[in-house]
């Protein structure tokens, strides 16, 4: 299988279009017919990681590469930044406004349902400096 | 054998209303999972389950769409919004509507065979 790469816009603050990246990465994963348990693991990744720029981020980018060997979502973005990625990594933490948790999300397991469901995950993040998260996949 | 149970099958039984993905009816039901939290849903609930929820905003169907859910079922009485009901035709997704609250239901759909054990 070729080496196929994408490249998609998050719009921070836009709840109406939300998802709709994970939703294409998951149909083109279908549409090629990988295991559908590493389709699962992927399309759980990639909607966390969109729905975190979504809630914290100033507008991003998400970056899919599929490959025969690995699948690998880089998502970027210009938000405030993660002060400390430890505290953001446990469970039930996190700094979602009122509004994200009434439609039920902010519930604090973005980041644990990526490294739960992910071979490989790297946060590059700091105060003021925009998040990129790195999340690997062995096919 | 068992009984294969189909989105359509339950909509009489479970006194439901269709609301939106009528296409979608002849899903396959695996099971059911009831949540409110979007991310507990998308790490916890199984393919092919039915979906039990108070949330009706738009967001619910890519949760659905990704999870491949059989269908959604809004309890306690409430309704979908209209760009929730548009993204649930557009993906064929079965927003269902039921008056009684998730505890009663998922009982009952679980007296149909249905059970919740998740992914």
């Amino acid at each position: 299988m070729a080496h196929l790469t994408k490249t998609y816009p998050i719009k921070a603050r836009d709840y109406l279009k939300a998802g709709e990246v994970s939703m294409e990465i998951h149909g083109l994963m279908k549409k090629i017919g990988f295991d559908s348990d590493l389709i699962r693991r992927v399309s759980i990744c990639a909607y966390e990681a969109e729905m975190n720029v979504v809630m914290h981020g100033g507008d991003g980018v998400l970056n899919v590469e599929i490959g025969s060997e690995s699948i690998n979502l880089n998502v970027k973005d210009s938000g405030p930044g993660i002060e400390d990625i430890g505290l953001a990594m446990q469970e039930g933490f996190s700094t979602a406004t009122e509004e994200a948790r009434q439609m039920g999300f902010g519930a604090g397991m973005g980041l644990p349902n990526i490294k739960k469901n992910s071979d490989r995950l790297e946060i590059i993040s700091d105060k003021g400096m925009g998040t990129e998260v790195r999340v690997g996949f062995t096919v | 054998m068992e009984e294969i149970l189909k989105v359509l099958d339950i909509i009489k039984q479970a006194d439901l209303k269709i609301e939106a993905g009528q296409r979608g009816t002849d899903r396959e039901i695996k099971g059911g999972y009831c949540g409110d939290l979007l991310s507990d849903v998308m790490a916890n609930a199984g393919k092919g389950d039915l979906w039990l929820t108070i949330q009706s905003h738009q967001n619910v169907v890519a949760v659905a769409v990704l999870r491949e859910l059989a269908a959604i079922i809004l309890v306690n009485g409430r309704l979908p919004e209209e760009e929730t009901k548009n993204k649930a035709e557009a993906e064929g997704i079965p927003i269902l509507c039921s008056n009684l609250p998730a505890y009663e239901l998922a009982g009952r759909l679980h007296k149909m065979g249905i059970g919740g054990e998740g992914k």
